[in-house]
């Protein structure tokens, strides 16, 4: 008795409460296989870094479209061939100089510009960052490996609502005169996010 | 609502797990949950208001305890048992055993009854506001003064959009806060830039 008691108590691994939800969303006609499989791939494969890349990269090279892109993001990222979802209205692209150090995260859950940054790395989501990085922002950089001198003043952006952030870095001063392709290929997912220098 | 996910600020805890190529899942049941919500999203199951807040509302020793995808897992699944699309006990049966769902819920509430128009550079206060249900004002910047530096276009308001109360979009301002001013004595000086909902913010002199 108390053995089966036992058995029903025990918490279903996450494994197997994906393929309940899974199986039940499918079993009510819903083509969910199919768009698993489209939304894999859009995770996997087309929201990636390298898109937020190539437009840093165009920024450096034109700046005409600089200038478009920090006065409205989304119209901007559109000339690219890149797309937001519905719900994020709005990007602030944000510049960094050699005296602003600008960097993204989200408090109280792990909001990004997906489409563009990628889907966020384990240690944006975890519990470390979000806590800490708003507070301890020099201390947790510096713990990352950016050791920023004191002159650089830090500008943290906490995603809390639907507009969606990207820092553009500043280009590395060995690098002017590259060509676009090239310049898109130095330019980081951490570097978008405002944790890591190029 | 005060919850566990509302972070920012919090002491105690250790380093940051970094490193530079850091991945974004690392199971392929992640990859699947990330999907299925968005599958959910798009069909108009629930919105993302919705979905945050059924994250809110996690048992916080659960919240704290899961991961990132758990938590997104735990959301899905409470709002299709809450929307009549599946009951608790057919996932349990089909997964075999416990399925921890998310707490209830408790009511909305529409936008503040004034709201006022900021333009860059006006000096802003974050309401005193206590709701019990969802709301995306971490509470650091509760009762704390900053600086308008720009305006959104028009959202909905997430405190009745997770709810499905009536209410109307209203822009969010990028408030920039001193960490000073947030937490004296008690921060690494920087800039705090807060996307704030119109009707969380009241004038300051």
């Amino acid at each position: 008795m108390s053995n089966r008691d036992f058995v029903v108590q025990r918490t279903a691994s996450v494994e197997q409460r994906v393929d309940a939800i899974q199986s039940a969303l499918q079993e009510r006609g819903l083509k969910v296989a199919e768009a698993v499989e489209e939304l894999e791939h859009l995770a996997q494969e087309a929201w990636i870094p390298q898109n937020g890349a190539r437009v840093v990269a165009r920024a450096w090279t034109d700046p005409a479209f600089r200038a478009r892109l920090l006065a409205n993001g989304r119209a901007a990222i559109a000339e690219l061939g890149f797309a937001m979802p519905k719900h994020h209205r709005h990007l602030v692209v944000l510049e960094n100089t050699r005296t602003v150090q600008n960097v993204i995260c989200c408090t109280q859950c792990s909001c990004t510009a997906f489409t563009l940054i990628g889907l966020p790395p384990d240690w944006y989501k975890d519990l470390e960052y979000r806590a800490r990085v708003v507070r301890e922002s020099r201390t947790v950089l510096k713990e990352m490996g950016l050791d920023l001198p004191p002159e650089v003043e830090i500008r943290v952006w906490d995603t809390t609502a639907d507009t969606r952030y990207m820092v553009l870095p500043e280009q590395p001063p060995e690098t002017i005169g590259w060509p676009e392709e090239k310049l898109a290929g130095i330019v980081t997912r951490d570097g978008l996010i405002g944790v890591a220098l190029l | 609502m005060d919850g566990m996910h509302d972070l920012g600020g919090r002491q105690g805890f250790g380093k940051v797990r970094y490193s530079p190529n850091a991945t974004a899942f690392h199971a392929p049941w992640e990859v699947r949950v990330n999907s299925l919500y968005a599958f959910a999203v798009r069909l108009g199951i629930f919105n993302m208001d919705e979905y945050r807040h059924a994250i809110e509302r996690m048992d916080p020793r659960h919240y704290l305890t899961a991961s990132y995808y758990e938590r997104s897992l735990t959301s899905l699944a409470t709002l299709c048992v809450e929307k009549g699309i599946v009951t608790k006990e057919e996932l349990e049966r089909r997964a075999e055993g416990l399925f921890p769902l998310a707490g209830q819920s408790a009511p909305g509430r529409t936008n503040a009854p004034t709201r006022e128009r900021f333009a860059p550079g006006d000096r802003v206060r974050v309401k005193l506001d206590y709701v019990p249900g969802h709301i995306r004002m971490p509470a650091y910047i509760r009762g704390k003064t900053g600086v308008v530096v720009s305006e959104s276009p028009a959202y909905p308001f997430p405190d009745a959009h997770a709810h499905g109360v009536e209410a109307q979009d209203e822009p969010t301002y990028d408030v920039r806060f001193r960490s000073e001013d947030l937490w004296p004595n008690s921060a690494d000086a920087a800039l705090v830039h807060v996307g704030v909902f119109q009707s969380y913010l009241e004038r300051s002199a």
